[in-house]
């Protein structure tokens, strides 16, 4: 976030020298790397279409934060450069909470990262986002499948590109320990049953999950629910489930929910090294999967994200101590299903520099230039594969790019927020915690109005 | 580390500047306050020269000087909480009556929706069960621990012991105590102190947080952890304050350890006791990090201000969010009556 | 904030005639008191102890293990708290920044809030007008609303200013850089005085009623005896307020996300912590470190403002 440091510190240097009084004068900081626009190297030329917005500053706000905000900040540190526009991108934990406060109280940012089309369709009912430009349009057709600018579009308002993504059907396991043991990769759902009951003969618990995550406790579970029902049901049922058109409590729902309970709430199956079903609900989601680098677990469902949470020394790779591999499908017939999420690049100023942003943020350029930094997956169909040098990393994007996976957003995030980030994720914990299957959909089915 | 200080300047001139702006409200309060009355005094002395001359009687201390020094005491005060406080409780009554995107009023259907959820009676329920036990235990454990170590040989640390857990944020006490709670199956090495303990003296390993009504008194006990340390400063406060002879001629007629307290150090700090008790019950009735960063009012361990933050800040619920804020100013009430008895009492005793 | 009063030797003579009998309850009565006292500290500090210790852990034991682990068989790491001050990121490099911001928005937001209760608390208990109490009830009931309800109108204040049916009686604020710290002083001080008026009030209240008419008797002005009597007399109300609301404003991290701004040139330290962790928490092992940064300056403040709790303030100049 650091991004104007020198600048700034001789201005500051005059401050203290003796102009003291012109503190409130010169507190900005932030908008007066102006004088570093290198706009006509060769470097730039990538960036003239962005040009003519010297000097000017746009704000950003997302939920991300420390080393991949910094992450982001270099990736678009050529852009300042050339285009001499100065972002300035705040990450914050709450960003859920108080991005509307903050939009109510009339001190919107100019961007937002947002990673739920749900929150983005409250925001844009409300009229309180603007559109995309026509630039920014084009650019993100171009660059991203259609099955993802369906997530930001509103009553055939578009309204921004998807920037990061994820992608959630994994399964991660130990190449080591698979070698050691003589097990093999499962590719189909049966071979994956199979291949939990060998490990539960062999004294070991094969799954282990953790859903506890603070406020946001029981997503985990969703993620694993909406993954099944992907696969039990087609892509048109699932949209209908996230929109309401099928009732949450549909017998469909509650088979999905079934399927799941075959291995999550399977006394024999889970939890490896945390202890029974129950424990599922208090063991938090960062430290679920570490079981496996002890030898306690063998297989953890979570996203690509995940690789980050193994413990420091912990190599990722195909060889490597850990890895994941692809969420089998049930039946084959529908598809390659995958679900997944990410960020949508939405605008609540209509400046021509955000736009001008806005535009850059769906580019390839912008892209490959934060991919190259590493430990990203976008759905941006540009990204060059080299730029990708981790292997989940590179396996995410493979997927992603794969014409036979059929896309489909985390459900969760597509709902209304009181039953998205509400009622499901409760409901999760309270099924894991004991509670049945009909009377937990039925729960949830009456809390969406 | 790279810090540098010419970097810093203009906040720490922002800094003078706040604090110059203090001096000259707060200071240029009191100045003007002296000189104003300074300047009617003179002029009454004069009008009071002019009376006794012509034989009129002397007028009284006047009322409404009095009243004109209230204003000027309390002016600062009132315009802050105005704007601060009083606008956004009016906004939060209408907005009770609006719905999720405060568009269209809905009438009394956000209050309807409160009381028709079966949910919400449990949740009445834990918040009683707060507001009666974490006042009363963290009160008497501060006051105890504020008698026992006073005088004591090295004082100040030991107070600051029970102190410590005060300067910890409340989300930062709820990861401390997570801790304490965590579950490790049986057989695997526990890494919560609770399970620890009981596993130690041959019991099995309980999931502390997902058994009701244990859960919530486990949470209690995180606030009382924290509360217990603001109960002990105020206590301890009020103790000081009892006047050093009263203390010794009780000392010279050789009362008890005991009888001392019940009957001077009890009389005495009453006031701050009841102060403690108000403050840490209101505390108590808004307090929802606690709930949110442990269990996130799952396991029926919610409370009205948790389930007040969720509707309005992550459903974008503004309507009920805002039904369940009107609901903690009613709860409020009972205090504010015993607080108004409380003033009248004072006003006949003095 | 001086007190001039002169401290007043504490009763510490000891010799008052007992009897043995007595003095052997009283020396089980002192033991028991101090065994008492000595198991709630022990209680109090076990689990904030523990966390001290997790914090000098490796990741990997931290997660895997219980801190006691640690005396049996010890690994120690400075790993966290290097991370936590001089940190991977570019931002962390400069944790001493964000302690100047904490800084910067903490001793303001303590002084306004005391200064203004401290003066409406005299004017409540010892000015009379009419309809106090009321005034002081409505003060006090407004400590009820939560602040998360007053944190949408409050910024609507700051960013659109206040308007009437078109006409504008206040402009937007429209502050930039270090002069949001304005903000959060503005913020901070509208709510922290409910509860400032109500502490102080209980004290000031208290005095005894003969001092203040002796002192209008000689013709003292209420802002003379405001300052020369009043002030000196609730110094140890005064440092308990004002150790709770540093502490509140040290420990705040909301009012500081939505006023702040949140730019590394205002934000406070609690909004650096808060990041640490990463974007989805799977660095939260630095946050035990961070705990014990933080807790640092409040205890400090704490304990240097215990000597204002002085026994017997009071009598030396009152009923003597």
């Amino acid at each position: 976030m650091a991004i104007s440091a020198r600048p700034r510190q001789a201005l500051a240097i005059a401050g203290a020298i003796g102009l003291a009084l012109s503190a409130t004068a010169c507190g900005t900081g932030s908008s007066s790397n102006s004088g570093s626009n290198n706009a006509d190297s060769a470097e730039c030329a990538p960036y003239e279409k962005y040009q003519g917005h010297d000097g000017k500053t746009v704000t950003i706000y997302s939920s991300i934060r420390d080393l991949e905000a910094d992450r982001l900040a270099e990736s678009w540190k050529q852009f300042e450069d050339c285009t001499g526009i100065t972002i300035n991108h705040e990450g914050s934990g709450e960003f859920e909470a108080q991005l509307p406060v903050r939009v109510d109280g009339g001190n919107a940012p100019d961007l937002a990262f947002i990673p739920q089309p749900g929150l983005l369709a409250r925001f844009a009912e409300r009229n309180q986002l603007k559109p995309a430009s026509a630039d920014t349009k084009a650019m993100a057709e171009e660059n991203y499948p259609a099955d993802w600018l369906k997530y930001s579009t509103v009553n055939g308002t578009f309204y921004g590109a998807p920037l990061g993504s994820n992608v959630k059907s994994f399964v991660w396991y130990s190449p080591k320990m698979f070698q050691e043991k003589g097990w093999t990769v499962p590719t189909t759902w049966e071979e994956m049953i199979k291949l939990s009951d060998t490990i539960a003969d062999s004294g070991t618990k094969p799954w282990c999950a953790g859903i506890e995550s603070g406020e946001a406790t029981g997503w985990p579970a969703t993620d694993w629910i909406e993954d099944v029902m992907l696969r039990t049901q087609t892509p048109e049922v699932y949209d209908q489930w996230t929109t309401h058109q099928i009732p949450f409590n549909d017998p469909r729902v509650a088979e999905a929910l079934d399927r799941a309970g075959t291995i999550l709430k399977n006394e024999k199956y889970v939890n490896g090294g945390f202890g029974g079903v129950r424990s599922i609900a208090t063991t938090a989601f960062q430290e679920a999967g570490v079981p496996i680098t002890q030898g306690k677990c063998a297989l953890h469902r979570q996203a690509s994200f995940y690789a980050n949470q193994w413990p420091e020394g912990t190599r990722v790779a195909e060889d490597g101590d850990v890895f994941a591999f692809y969420f089998p499908a049930i039946d084959p017939a529908k598809g390659k299903p995958v679900l997944g999420g990410g960020e949508f690049v939405t605008a609540f100023n209509d400046r021509p520099e955000v736009q001008a942003v806005q535009t850059y943020l769906a580019s390839g350029e912008h892209a490959n230039s934060r991919a190259k930094i590493g430990d990203w997956v976008s759905a941006n169909n540009k990204v060059d594969l080299a730029n990708v040098a981790n292997p989940i990393d590179k396996l995410s994007v493979e997927i992603l790019q794969d014409d036979s996976s059929v896309f489909r957003f985390d459900g969760s995030d597509l709902m209304p927020a009181a039953v998205g980030a509400g009622t499901f994720w409760k409901g999760m914990v309270e099924w894991i915690n004991g509670g049945n299957t009909a009377s937990v959909l039925q729960g949830i089915e009456s809390s969406w109005k | 580390m790279n810090f540098d200080f010419a970097e810093q300047s203009p906040k720490l001139m922002m800094l003078l500047w706040g604090l110059i702006a203090f001096a000259v409200v707060v200071g240029g309060l009191l100045v003007l306050l002296d000189a104003v009355p300074a300047f009617f005094a003179r002029r009454r002395e004069a009008r009071l020269v002019a009376a006794s001359a012509s034989g009129a009687p002397l007028p009284g201390r006047s009322r409404s000087r009095e009243g004109l020094f209230a204003t000027f005491f309390l002016l600062p005060t009132i315009l802050l909480l105005m704007i601060g406080l009083v606008v956004p409780a009016l906004r939060t009554t209408l907005l009770s009556f609006m719905d999720g995107g405060s568009q269209n009023f809905v009438g009394l259907d956000n209050y309807r929706w409160m009381f028709a959820d079966d949910a919400i009676v449990r949740v009445l329920l834990n918040t009683l069960i707060w507001v009666t036990l974490v006042p009363l235990v963290a009160t008497s454990i501060g006051l105890l621990y504020a008698v026992l170590v006073d005088k004591a040989r090295m004082e100040a640390v030991a107070k600051s012991l029970i102190f410590m857990p005060m300067a910890i944020s409340f989300v930062g006490a709820s990861i401390i105590w997570k801790f304490v709670y965590a579950y490790r199956g049986e057989g695997e090495e526990q890494i919560g102190l609770l399970n620890q303990i009981v596993v130690s003296l041959g019991g099995e390993p309980r999931q502390w947080l997902l058994d009701s009504p244990l859960n919530t008194l486990l949470l209690i006990v995180i606030m009382v952890w924290i509360q217990a340390g603001f109960a002990m400063v105020v206590l301890s406060a009020a103790i000081k304050a009892i006047p050093a002879d009263i203390v010794e001629a009780a000392r010279l007629d050789g009362v008890s350890p005991w009888q001392m307290f019940a009957q001077i150090t009890l009389p005495s700090i009453r006031p701050a006791l009841i102060v403690v008790v108000v403050t840490i019950s209101i505390a108590t009735l808004k307090v929802f990090d606690i709930v949110r960063t442990s269990t996130n009012g799952n396991y029926d361990t919610s409370v009205i201000a948790n389930e007040m933050y969720n509707q309005a800040f992550r459903y974008g619920q503004n309507g009920q969010g805002s039904a369940l804020a009107v609901f903690l100013f009613v709860l409020v009430v009972p205090i504010v009556i015993f607080q108004i008895r409380n003033i009248r009492q004072q006003r006949r005793e003095g | 904030m001086t007190t001039t009063t002169p401290p007043v030797a504490a009763g510490t003579q000891d010799e008052t005639p007992t009897t043995r009998a007595s003095r052997v309850r009283k020396r089980l009565n002192s033991r028991t008191a101090t065994l008492v006292a000595i198991v709630i500290a022990v209680v109090w500090t076990i689990p904030t102890f523990g966390l001290f210790v997790s914090s000098l852990r490796p990741e990997n034991q931290i997660k895997t293990t219980g801190w006691w682990t640690f005396f049996r068989d010890p690994e120690f790491t400075l790993q966290n708290y290097q991370d936590v001050l001089f940190g991977q990121s570019s931002g962390s490099g400069q944790l001493a920044n964000y302690f100047v911001n904490s800084l910067v928005i903490t001793l303001p937001s303590v002084l306004f809030p005391l200064a203004f209760a401290a003066m409406a608390a005299y004017a409540l208990a010892w000015i009379n007008f009419r309809g106090r109490d009321w005034v002081y009830i409505a003060i006090f009931a407004l400590q009820i609303v939560p602040l998360q309800m007053a944190l949408v109108p409050l910024l609507s204040f700051f960013s659109r200013g206040v308007s009437l049916g078109g006409v504008t009686l206040m402009p937007a604020w429209n502050l930039d850089g270090a002069q949001n710290f304005a903000q959060v002083w503005f913020a901070h001080t509208c709510f922290a005085l409910p509860f400032a008026v109500y502490l102080l009030h209980n004290f000031v209240s208290q005095l005894p009623g003969d001092l203040m008419e002796a002192a209008r008797v000689d013709g003292a002005t209420h802002p003379k005896i405001f300052r020369t009597i009043v002030l000196p007399l609730i110094a140890p109300a005064l440092a308990a307020f004002g150790i709770f609301q540093f502490l509140w404003v040290w420990n705040d991290l909301l009012v500081a996300l939505i006023f702040a701004g949140g730019s590394d040139v205002t934000a406070p330290l609690t909004v650096r912590l808060a990041e640490l962790a990463g974007t989805r928490g799977n660095e939260w092992q630095r946050l035990t470190a961070g705990a014990f940064v933080s807790i640092v300056v409040p205890l400090i403040v704490f304990l240097s403002l215990q000597r204002y709790f002085v026994r017997g303030l009071l009598a030396g100049s009152v009923k003597g």
